[in-house]
């Protein structure tokens, strides 16, 4: 009678409220899964606590950088050095995740498991190679003499986009830990919100993400 | 409807369902009584108790470190402390009362009392609050490890930049602030969701917004404020820690790194958090003023909104910490204007607490006196933080005495007293024994002696022009008298707390030899105070599964209602005897959630790698090790302890609705 708790499942709703008889004041009945007052369910609510949080995190580091994105006494400024094109592709491969995210929603929602995994394995490898242009963009500039402590505009930038990396790195281990789950049978369509769950972080990565290709790399 | 009749689905063969369970050293904990039972516990009641009993700790750490600055500057040219410890002391020292003792005595009413308040049997995630709990501890214990590792933090609270840079703090005592801070700052962002989802989807039946304790809105209101301002601390912090760890560029002026931006990222965080440790205390005041003035609260809508506009406006007066930085006229103007206006809606709630004592049978026992206590300090600290906001005045009193007489009237008058009444208005209901009035009114004069003592002379001493944070004064200046009234006041409110202590152990003593229970478990009556929100409800000290039966809501004050009603001309009257209503405690058949080991190993492995990145890097690869394993034996821990006594939910019984109809019923909900 062993029962496996869902990947973002930190405490399953069966041992905290199961023996709570949650009815709706006007005795509208929501079943056992649903017995929430709000209806949302106490995981998803939880995800998008956690992603209002986040705002203010990438809110303060973007700040940092706008702060400080001219400020080198020496070494090249950081937009001295972007190359766009390159990535705008590595965006737009991110942003592509997003759409197999939601394919692989889609999936399990409707039961199909193997296009579930499907869908998954390519958001993680659509995730990897974002992250792998990120490290060859970095190494770039390396190269070119602009590192982690040349000046405050590195520092402010690196770190930036580093958090935002190590979130998206996050996000792979996610998506990687559902896969495993699906391939062991553990990812009934009635778990469907765990990996919906795992979807709303993706997203909220990916539109971070817009927001800092369009203050940092795009505006001058 | 609860579990009780489910019956354990039994294999085709007849014989109950086999179970693995997880072996070794970490095979589930069984116990609920003896230490491993409070090392591994999720019960709410038992985490909040564990945080109470864990911020008297530091409490008593940062309280000697206040009495090492009055013995300091008791008398000019001090010898006690050199300079340099007294940067330690007075850092300490606040850091240690604001994230170490108010916020944790904060986190341990909400801890204990919210499920209680809105008729949960625990909060949303039980593993997760003692996780919260855990990094609490070990984030404290780390910060005040630096203490023994040589140096500890000498910033001040604030560690303004470039003054925390390795340049002019070449220690690792800021270092070991940035990962105290950054662990126990995982441990409010947790805490912060936890109690945001069990207020919003763990009431019970009936319990709209609108019939919530005020207490349960303050704390959630305050549980907001956490999890916006936490993350702003929290990059700051990473930026600093960058700075000092990884010789990046955020706050050295040499390579162009700006100052200011550490003052905006750390006040962002820092206002915010002054109504974190203050609303919580409100939320107390505002339970105990009705109780002992037999009156339903004043205006209780308006102690909902006025607490919600101050959470609101809190986000915007944060450069009012910032008048002397140079930040420009128009910024100022900006700031003393919204400055100005945060008074409105804290004058709200004191006009509120003024009129619902107003024509009621007013009773004086402990707590009722401590919450006048914080209405009356809280005001003259309140009152001196509106002159903070006439900018020109402010810019003569930054960084003087005058400062500090303003924050503790509102930290130790409003937010401490607030909470010592708490703990006298809620510690029949934790512990099963009440404290000895007498003495908890020797106490509050004491407290109230003493703190107008200490603090009181520094508006005088600030207006002479003594500034702050400097570890001593000469002769001449006119500042020997008022200190020395200062230091002797510091050690009346030493007393009051040693009053505190002895009725404790003395009140438990008497209850022990009354009941004639040895060394057993204290028990009283459920309603000592003829109580009016739920937790009354429940016997003293609270059974672990809380509610035999949830309560269907009715009302606001719903417990209340159920005792009295009113006559056709509004006269009160009773409907039932109390015992009637209560709850007996005695259904023993309640799923609870399981408690485990996970969360104190992954907690346990964040300190070290905190000393990792200080001093190498084998120790943050051994806290690695325990984080990683934490989290994995977290994740595969069945939920449901397969040999725990009680039932086991049917299979299937959890059939999920189409997500559809689930959206239409979220916007149903959500107006309630």
């Amino acid at each position: 009678m062993r029962r496996l708790r869902s990947l973002t499942d930190i405490a399953a709703p069966s041992t905290t409220e199961a023996g709570i008889p949650v009815a709706v004041p006007d005795g509208e009945s929501h079943g056992l899964s649903h017995a929430t007052s709000t209806g949302i369910s106490n995981e998803k609510l939880a995800m998008w606590c956690f992603l209002g949080s986040e705002c203010l995190l990438f809110g303060g580091l973007i700040s940092t950088y706008l702060l400080y994105k001219d400020k080198a006494v020496r070494g090249p400024k950081p937009h001295e050095l972007y190359a766009i094109p390159f990535t705008s592709v590595s965006s737009f491969v991110l942003l592509m995740s997003s759409l197999t995210m939601v394919l692989a929603v889609s999936a399990i929602q409707r039961g199909d498991q193997r296009a579930l995994r499907a869908w998954i394995a390519t958001t993680a490898l659509l995730g990897a190679t974002f992250i792998s242009g990120q490290v060859y963009e970095f190494s770039v500039f390396l190269k070119e003499g602009m590192g982690f402590t040349t000046n405050a505009a590195s520092s402010a930038f690196f770190t930036l986009t580093g958090f935002h990396g190590v979130h998206v790195t996050i996000g792979i281990v996610m998506l990687l830990s559902v896969l495993v789950l699906s391939l062991r049978g553990r990812l009934p369509q009635e778990r469907a919100e765990a990996v919906e769950i795992v979807g709303l972080y993706w997203h909220f990565v990916d539109v971070v993400w817009i927001l800092i290709f369009t203050v940092v790399y795009l505006i001058k | 409807m609860s579990t009780t009749d489910a019956a354990l689905p039994a294999l085709p063969s007849g014989e109950p369902p086999r179970t693995t369970r997880p072996g070794g050293v970490f095979a589930r904990p069984q116990t609920d009584t003896g230490w491993r039972s409070w090392v591994t516990t999720v019960d709410h009641k038992k985490l909040g108790i564990m945080y109470g009993t864990a911020a008297l700790f530091f409490f008593v750490i940062g309280g000697g470190e206040a009495l090492l600055i009055r013995i300091q500057l008791a008398t000019p040219n001090g010898k006690l402390l050199s300079a340099d410890l007294y940067n330690q002391v007075f850092t300490m020292h606040g850091t240690t009362m604001i994230f170490l003792v108010v916020m944790p005595i904060g986190a341990a009413f909400m801890n204990y009392l919210i499920p209680l308040q809105i008729g949960a049997r625990d909060v949303a995630f039980p593993r997760l609050n003692a996780f919260g709990f855990w990094c609490f501890l070990f984030g404290g214990v780390m910060l005040n490890s630096s203490w023994l590792l040589g140096h500890a933090p000498d910033g001040g609270w604030f560690n303004y930049a470039p003054n925390s840079g390795v340049i002019f703090s070449p220690t690792h005592g800021i270092d070991f602030w940035n990962m105290g801070l950054l662990i126990t700052g995982i441990a409010s962002l947790t805490g912060a969701i936890n109690l945001i989802v069990t207020v919003l989807n763990m009431r019970a039946p009936g319990m709209t917004m609108m019939k919530m304790p005020v207490f349960t809105w303050m704390a959630l209101v305050t549980q907001f404020l956490l999890l916006f301002a936490i993350p702003v601390l929290t990059s700051a912090q990473f930026l600093l820690m960058f700075d000092r760890l990884f010789g990046a560029n955020f706050f050295k002026t040499a390579q162009g790194g700006d100052p200011l931006l550490w003052e905006h990222l750390f006040w962002i965080f820092g206002h915010p958090e002054v109504y974190i440790m203050i609303l919580p205390a409100f939320g107390v005041v505002s339970e105990i003023i009705p109780v002992f003035a037999r009156k339903p609260l004043f205006g209780y809508p308006f102690m909902v909104f006025s607490g919600i506009a101050i959470g609101f406006m809190g986000w915007g007066v944060w450069a009012h910490h910032m008048f002397a930085s140079g930040i420009g006229p128009i910024s100022v103007a900006a700031f003393s204007m919204s400055t100005m206006f945060i008074a409105v809606p804290t004058g709200v709630k004191i006009l509120n607490w003024l009129a619902t004592m107003w024509g009621g049978k007013l009773k004086f026992s402990s707590p009722m006196l401590f919450s006048i206590g914080l209405v009356t300090m809280f005001t003259i600290g309140g009152l001196s933080g509106v002159t903070h906001a006439v900018a020109p005045a402010d810019t003569q009193q930054t960084d003087t005495y005058y400062i500090v007489a303003h924050f503790h009237y509102v930290l130790f008058g409003g937010a401490l007293f607030g909470f010592v009444g708490g703990w006298y208005f809620w510690w029949p209901k934790a512990f099963g024994y009440a404290l000895n009035d007498t003495l908890g009114k020797v106490h509050f004069w004491l407290m109230l002696i003493g703190f107008n003592l200490t603090f009181g002379p520094m508006h005088i001493l600030g207006l002479q022009g003594m500034p702050r944070r400097t570890y001593t004064y000469k002769n001449g200046y006119g500042f020997n008298f008022w200190n020395m009234v200062s230091t002797i006041g510091a050690f009346v409110i030493t007393v009051s707390f040693l009053v505190l202590a002895y009725n404790i152990l003395a009140s438990r003593r008497k209850a022990r030899k009354a009941q004639g229970v040895g060394t057993g478990r204290l028990t009283m009556a459920a309603d000592p105070w003829d109580g009016r929100s739920l937790e009354w409800m429940l016997p003293s000290p609270t059974p672990a599964h809380n509610f035999d039966e949830v309560p269907v809501v009715r009302s606001l004050d719903e417990f209340w209602h159920r005792k009295y009603g009113e006559e056709e001309d509004g006269r009160l009257v009773r409907i039932a005897a109390t015992e009637d209503v209560v709850q007996k405690g005695t259904n023993t058949d309640v799923h609870l959630p399981s408690p485990s080991y996970w969360p104190i190993v992954l907690a346990f492995g964040l300190p070290f790698i905190g000393y990792g990145l200080i001093y190498s890097l084998w120790f943050a690869v051994l806290g690695g090790i325990c984080v990683v394993g934490g989290i994995y034996g977290w994740v595969m821990e069945p939920s449901v302890d397969p040999d725990a006594g009680h039932h086991d939910p049917e299979p299937g019984a959890t059939e999920p609705e189409p997500s559809g109809e689930a959206a239409a019923d979220e916007e149903a909900a959500l107006v309630d």
